[in-house]
Order: structure tokens, then C-alpha cells, then sequence
């Protein structure tokens, strides 16, 4: 659904602000809607400003993760379809293996994965990381 | 991170607050372009007290009360001159009944945990409010789940004033004490506290009001207010972190049993039996925030060396500016719209998260709260997920408000 070359490239014509966070939020836009049933405490993410909803599928046929992931923030949705091309779809063992933070230090959103922000992305990126280690052939 | 650029105002400030020579007190404010709008969470130091916590560790750093030697003696003078400062700028009526905490937060755990040792009792009732800051309400939460007691909030009324209809009826006989917020940190609001203070009293309840917020902004007297209990901190008011103050009367004080113990608040330890030290020192145990009180003491005595008056004037001059500025732009809503306000301005923006404006506005170098400010509750009552909270200060120019409504104006182009 969303392509991280694509992501990466549009991201390195940016030299200003205005022009990347405009993209982070159209790209958020594009993210689907959580339907309101998944929209429940035990599927939120703890530690976040907004409220972000994840949900983890793990398709043993294909050894893939798939994810819904939704947020009541524009921008936090625009972090979310990063972290969408980054993780969905992906085995377990590639997602436990990738270092996110090199990325978003490419694109110049460490900030966001910041302690501090409680935007709540760690906390997601955190999230996602446990759901595939406990899927990880020990 | 890019910021705005520099912001030249256009706007003449005010004749009666000279805020150049006040920015020009601050390093971190004079030498930077930020626009720094998250005063109520803390505020930014002027060089006196940053010389005056060098100057203690460099010339005069020794445990206090204790030793015997001279370098001890002056740390001590300092140490209980700063608590003098700040009895005075509260008009206590005596300095031990100023006694040191690490802040606002350890006061009220204080006067909590001593009233649920000492005080509380099963049937017992104690009352806060919806707009109490946590630190305000877990505390009693924790002395009532320990004695029994009930916890009871007084409402808030949409305009974010408190219900003193709603106060009134649930003030009774079986409340032990009452324990309030002077200034809401979520919406600014100023409460009607000596009103709170004389019916509370009337109903033999003890007061204790969490300044945190009001300290920095209005003039503090804790006689003419009545109040038995009056806490804040040093860092809101451009002191260090780590250190505040609770006040309390001295035959209330005398009451309460110690809190925390160890060294300092002891007259005499022997094993079968300890008596313990009079005011202050009783809730004083260990070494305390020398340096902290040295500096707090210094902020104090720096905000005391401006004209108090004219500085609530340039404050609220700020707020109704960046009120109505915000009023002003469509889909903007303010949050807490009270008649009689400190410099706080929570609002929302319609179609969008108060974390993406605050994002949007960090990135044009404006720094803003967002979030639910630790006052859940009062969000829950207000069914909002939380607010962008833009709170000002003495250095803030008229100049910091017009770039807040410019950048709200362009976060707002944005979703």
C-alpha cells in the first residue's frame, strides 16, 4: 500500500518543513480507517498524546505480519503510513531485525521518536516489535 | 529542527513593564528565538539565580544546621535567609511555618499522608475538585483508600468556573479538609479561594490550595486568605527545579506527626523512643535543596524587585491579546473561558489533534503544551482529548502573542 522507496525519495526533494509535514499529512490521510469496533482499549497503545490503535495479524502460510494501525492525529497518521511501509507485511524475523530509528533519522523525524513527545511512535514501534518477536522460531 | 525566523514585533510594548530589561534577566529567553509559551510547566531562570547556585557551590557549599565550622554557618544564614524571602512574600506570620519541599507535588503528599496518619478516619470526607491537577488527587485518593475517608470533587461548570453551587452542597460536617487549586493548570482559571477558604471554615474543614500555578502570577497572602495549607514550587516561579514550599499554620503543623524521617527533623534518637525536632524542621529530614532554597530565595527577591502590579498588568494584557487573537480565527475554540483567569489560554482546533498543532507550531519555533495537562478528569468532564495550552510570563512580549496567532493561523492551513 505504501511504498518506503517512494516515501524516502519524495522526503529527500524537501528543504523545508512546511513542504514535508503537508506530505507526512497527505500520506496520513491515505492510511484506512480503523472501523470503530476495532477502536477499543485493548487495542490502543499506551504512552500516546493522541489515541493509536494497532492491530497485529500473523499469516503462518506466508510468515507474514499484517497490521492495522489507526490514530485520531493527522500527523500521527502520516508517522503511521511510514511505519506501515516499513513493517506490514513483513516476516517476523525482518521486523525484529530492522532499525527503525536509522530510518526516521533519514527523514528527519527523529524528534518524533523522542521520549519526551509521548506522540506515542516508540511506543507503537515498541509495540509492533513484541508482537513479532513473540512470533520469532525460538 | 528549523525554527521560525527571527520575529521582529511590530506592536509597541506596554510603558508600564519594561519586558526588554526583563528579557534582557534571562539568558535563555534574550538569546534565542524561540518563542517559549509553556511557562506554566516551568519558567526560564534569571542570571541572579543561576550566579546565586554557582556562587553557593563555589564559595560557600557545607551541610547546614550541623557542623562546626564557619563555611557551615554561612551556608546555614543563606539557607534560612531564603526561607525568611519567601514567609515574607507570602506574608506568613512566622519562617517556620515556610517549610522546604522538593516542590508542589511532595507539599501536598505531605499534608496527605500526615492527614491520613493523623486526621482522616472512617466517614470522613475529603473535597477537591474536577479541575485539580493529579497531584491534587492522587494523594487523597491514596489517604482516603488508607482510612477510609471519601473523596469528593466539586464540578466544573463548561466555562471551566468553578460550581460553587455544586461546592456548597457538598460541603459538610464530615469534611476534614478541602484541597483546591488556586490557578487551574488546564485552564487558567482563577477560584474564588478566600469564598472556599471562609465556608470551609465555617464548617470546621481545614483548606490546603495548590499554588503552583498562582505563585509566579498573583500576590500571595496567606494571612488575609485564611488558608491552613499553601503549596508551590520554585521552578514556576524562576526558581530551580527541586524545590518548593509548603506553608501551613503552626498550630496545624504542630499537630501533624512527622512524614519522612532520618536525620535533621530529630531532637533526641534513642532506641526505645525519638522526640522530634520543633518547626521546621520536623518535616525537614535529611540534607535538604541547600542550593535550591539559596536560589528560590533569589527568584523571590528578583520578582519582589519588580513592580508586582504592573507585571499582573503586562500578564494580562497578554492573555487578552492572545484571547481575543484566538477568538479571532476561525475553528479556533478557547477552553476555559472564566471571567478572572491567570496568563494560561487552552483552545482547540477544529478538524485536528492539539498534538498537531503543537507539532506544527514547534517547527515554526513556538513552544506550547499539549496534552491533558495532568488534569484527566477535568478533560473526561469536558469530553475533550485535550487542549494546546499556550501560558505566558513576565519575559513574554505582546510581539510572542502575535507570532502564536500567525502560527496557529498557518498549523491550521494545515489540516
Amino acid at each position: 500500500m505504501f511504498d518506503l522507496e517512494n516515501i524516502k525519495t519524495t522526503f529527500a526533494f524537501f528543504d523545508d518543513w512546511e513542504d514535508k509535514y503537508r506530505f507526512l499529512i497527505d500520506l496520513g490521510k491515505s492510511v484506512p480507517a480503523l472501523p470503530t469496533e476495532f477502536r477499543v482499549t485493548d487495542n490502543l497503545v499506551r504512552g500516546c498524546q493522541s489515541r493509536v490503535w494497532l492491530l497485529g495479524e500473523y499469516d503462518t502460510g506466508h510468515n507474514q505480519l499484517k497490521f492495522q494501525i489507526d490514530s485520531d492525529a493527522h500527523i500521527v497518521r502520516g508517522l503511521i503510513a511510514i511505519v506501515l511501509a516499513t513493517f506490514d507485511g513483513h516476516s517476523p524475523n525482518d521486523i525484529v531485525a530492522y532499525d527503525i530509528e536509522y530510518l526516521f533519522d533519514e527523514l528527519d523525524l527523529m524528534n518524533h521518536l523522542s521520549a519526551t513527545r509521548g506522540n506515542g511512535l516508540r511506543a507503537l514501534v515498541k509495540r509492533i516489535n513484541d508482537t513479532a518477536y513473540s512470533y520469532v522460531p525460538l | 529542527m528549523q525554527m521560525g525566523e527571527p520575529y521582529l514585533g511590530s506592536r509597541p510594548e506596554p510603558m508600564s513593564f519594561d519586558t526588554e530589561s526583563v528579557r534582557s534577566d534571562f539568558p535563555l529567553i534574550v538569546d534565542s528565538n524561540l518563542v517559549y509559551l509553556d511557562n506554566a510547566a516551568t519558567t526560564q531562570k534569571p542570571r541572579v539565580v543561576l550566579d546565586a547556585l554557582r556562587t553557593y557551590y563555589e564559595t560557600y557549599n557545607a551541610n547546614v544546621h550541623r557542623a562546626a565550622h564557619n563555611l557551615s554557618d554561612k551556608a546555614t544564614e543563606a539557607f534560612e535567609r531564603a526561607r525568611q524571602i519567601l514567609a515574607k512574600r507570602i506574608n506568613a506570620e512566622r519562617p517556620h511555618e515556610v517549610i522546604w519541599t522538593s516542590g508542589t507535588t511532595e507539599a501536598i503528599n505531605l499534608v496527605a499522608n500526615c492527614y491520613a496518619q493523623s486526621q482522616l478516619k472512617e466517614g470522613d470526607e475529603v473535597l477537591i475538585s474536577e479541575m485539580e491537577h493529579h497531584s491534587n488527587i492522587v494523594p487523597w485518593q491514596i489517604a482516603c483508600a488508607q482510612t477510609g475517608a471519601s473523596l469528593k470533587a466539586v464540578r466544573v461548570k463548561p466555562d471551566g468556573v468553578l460550581d460553587l453551587d455544586d461546592f456548597a452542597a457538598l460541603l459538610g460536617d464530615a469534611t476534614r479538609i478541602v484541597a483546591i487549586a488556586h490557578v487551574s493548570n488546564a485552564l487558567g482559571t482563577i477560584n474564588p479561594i478566600q469564598q472556599i477558604i471562609a465556608q470551609a471554615h465555617a464548617h470546621g474543614a481545614q483548606v490546603l490550595v495548590d499554588g503552583a500555578q498562582a505563585a509566579a502570577h498573583l500576590n500571595i497572602d496567606v494571612q488575609a486568605l485564611g488558608c491552613d495549607f499553601y503549596a508551590f514550587s520554585g521552578h514556576k516561579m524562576y526558581g530551580p527545579t527541586g524545590i518548593g514550599i509548603l506553608y501551613g499554620k503552626e498550630s496545624l503543623l504542630d499537630e501533624l506527626p512527622p512524614w519522612q524521617t532520618g536525620g535533621e527533623m530529630i531532637e533526641e534518637v534513642r532506641l526505645a523512643a525519638t522526640t522530634y525536632q520543633s518547626l521546621p524542621y520536623k518535616f525537614e529530614a535529611g540534607t535538604p535543596n541547600i542550593a535550591g532554597a539559596i536560589g528560590f530565595g533569589t527568584a523571590i527577591e528578583y520578582v519582589d524587585g519588580l513592580d508586582g502590579d504592573s507585571l499582573i498588568a503586562h500578564e494580562k494584557q497578554l492573555l487578552e491579546s492572545a484571547t481575543a487573537g484566538l477568538n479571532a480565527i476561525e475553528g479556533v475554540r478557547i477552553v476555559g473561558t472564566a471571567p478572572e483567569k491567570g496568563p494560561v489560554v487552552s483552545f482547540l482546533v477544529d478538524g485536528s489533534h492539539p498534538t498537531d498543532i503543537g507539532t506544527l507550531l514547534d517547527q515554526q519555533g513556538v513552544a506550547v503544551r499539549t496534552g491533558h495537562h495532568c488534569a484527566m478528569p477535568l478533560m473526561e468532564a469536558f469530553d475533550i482529548p485535550g487542549t494546546v495550552r499556550a501560558s505566558f510570563s513576565l519575559y513574554n512580549r505582546l510581539s510572542d502573542v502575535d507570532r502564536l496567532i500567525e502560527t496557529v493561523e498557518k498549523a491550521r492551513s494545515f489540516v
